[in-house]
């Protein structure tokens, strides 16, 4: 099989256990809910700035993230399927294919939580410029699934999983955050699409740099 | 090695000495003053200490990310040991930094902390040594151990050039020399708002401190190893 082939197959594999039990979209999903709906009650009637909007929009999509992203390979860990998987696949296409499977979730991920901000915040998250959102939230969603599959790797071989990956995560996806945050105020503002391409080269740039320091680091990480 | 303990001594001691005891002049006349920077006046002394710490932390953590990447490559336990004693002596550094620029910005923005690009900067890699001994806490295995938590400094160190190049660009800086500075026209350096003396006691400090964090290295690489060896005794 080609390196593409079961990069594919190891995803769709990911899938399928993944909609069998729908574990990891229903938790997702919930706790978007929960979060926004706390956002709700702490703002009560005030009107929100587009730059607090666009903050909160991350907030919830980085502790969500972190909650479940990690899932990834510590299911593989509980479920004993480590050792089969290090013996059928080569290293690049575990990475490539969890890679690809966190992305989908991430991006599934923000459009919850968009179209659940479109839903209650209707008077005051308005997408002025959707060029420059659906970029953002599509680059964000990529540069988070980059830097969060290499630690999810690294959490699942500690003994503290839950609790550790958030404290690991933080400081490397900062960048991302404040980048992504800027960049969604913009839309918010409707700014033009030129005004955001430097953050777009930053999130560009984010996302080669952790795919591929990921890709060469995996080995280390993956092989006991 | 004696050279690195009495040189780094001696070093920061003259550093100390002149730093804090030259005079400062409105006119500089020889080598015994400095002169007067418009808005950091006596707070400019700060630069003999602050920014050597600053520089020895960035260093270590330099330093430790290479061991680390020598262990993922020769699998050698003495290359993590490395790894994690200049990656303490890091921290302690950026302790260090955080604290004396706090300090300073006190007295020369009014507030302790104001998120300046390289203030935020130094949290990050605060939040990054606190993960990366958080980790090493968490995994038992010593392979495991060291082996991940290089991969994490290497992970870590891949984000610093946007802290570096991309920060400082996106928000407005405080500090002396940055874009938001009013009364800085450039960095120091290239404003040519440093005497003389001035620079060859900054570099001179950057000097003293590298070979104190080189004679720390030494005598924690030294003590961890003993730890190392009787760990393995005991088991």
């Amino acid at each position: 099989m080609s390196a593409f082939s079961s990069t594919v197959a190891l995803f769709s594999k990911d899938v399928r256990s993944e909609l069998r039990t729908r574990y990891a979209l229903n938790a997702l999903l919930m706790f978007v809910v929960t979060a926004v709906a706390t956002i709700l009650f702490a703002l009560r009637s005030d009107v929100p700035s587009p730059t607090v909007l666009s903050g909160m929009y991350w907030v919830v999509v980085f502790f969500t993230a972190m909650s479940s992203l990690s899932r990834i390979f510590v299911s593989e860990e509980e479920r004993g399927t480590t050792m089969t998987l290090q013996l059928v696949a080569s290293p690049s296409t575990v990475y490539f294919g969890k890679l690809f499977f966190n992305t989908a979730l991430t991006v599934s991920l923000t459009l919850a939580v968009t179209v659940l901000y479109t839903l209650v915040f209707s008077e005051f998250f308005i997408i002025r410029t959707a060029s420059i959102f659906f970029v953002t939230v599509f680059l964000g969603s990529l540069g988070f699934a980059s830097a969060a599959t290499i630690l999810a790797a690294i959490v699942a071989k500690a003994n503290t999983r839950g609790t550790l990956y958030p404290v690991l995560s933080f400081p490397i996806l900062i960048v991302l955050l404040m980048t992504v945050m800027n960049a969604t105020a913009r839309a918010l503002e409707g700014e033009a699409f030129s005004e955001a391409m430097g953050d777009f080269q930053i999130l560009v740039g984010y996302i080669l740099a952790m795919t591929g320091g990921s890709y060469m680091l995996f080995d280390y990480v993956w092989k006991d | 090695m004696k050279f690195v303990k009495y040189g780094s001594l001696g070093i920061i001691s003259i550093v100390v000495l002149a730093g804090l005891g030259i005079p400062l002049s409105p006119s500089p006349q020889g080598w015994l003053e400095f002169p007067i920077i418009p808005g950091l006046e006596d707070k400019a002394r700060n630069l003999f200490f602050h920014v050597p710490m600053a520089w020895t932390s960035v260093l270590a953590f330099l330093v430790s990310t290479y061991f680390g990447f020598r262990y993922l490559r020769t699998k050698e336990i003495d290359y993590d040991l490395k790894s994690v004693s200049a990656a303490g002596l890091g921290l302690l550094f950026c302790i260090l930094a955080t604290v004396t620029g706090a300090l300073w910005a006190r007295f020369n923005w009014g507030s302790f902390w104001n998120w300046d690009p390289r203030q935020t900067s130094i949290f990050i890699l605060l939040l990054i040594y606190g993960a990366y001994f958080a980790l090493r806490s968490a995994i038992e295995s010593e392979e495991k151990r060291a082996s991940l938590s290089a991969v994490y400094s290497i992970i870590g160190g891949l984000t610093a050039p946007f802290f570096i190049f991309v920060m400082p660009r996106m928000m407005a800086g405080l500090h002396p020399g940055a874009k938001g500075d009013p009364s800085g026209k450039g960095p120091l350096f290239e404003a040519k708002m440093l005497a003389p003396n001035m620079r060859v006691l900054f570099y001179l400090s950057l000097i003293g401190f590298t070979l104190l964090f080189i004679w720390m290295l030494q005598m924690r690489i030294r003590t961890a190893r003993l730890d190392y060896e009787s760990s393995l005794e005991q088991s």
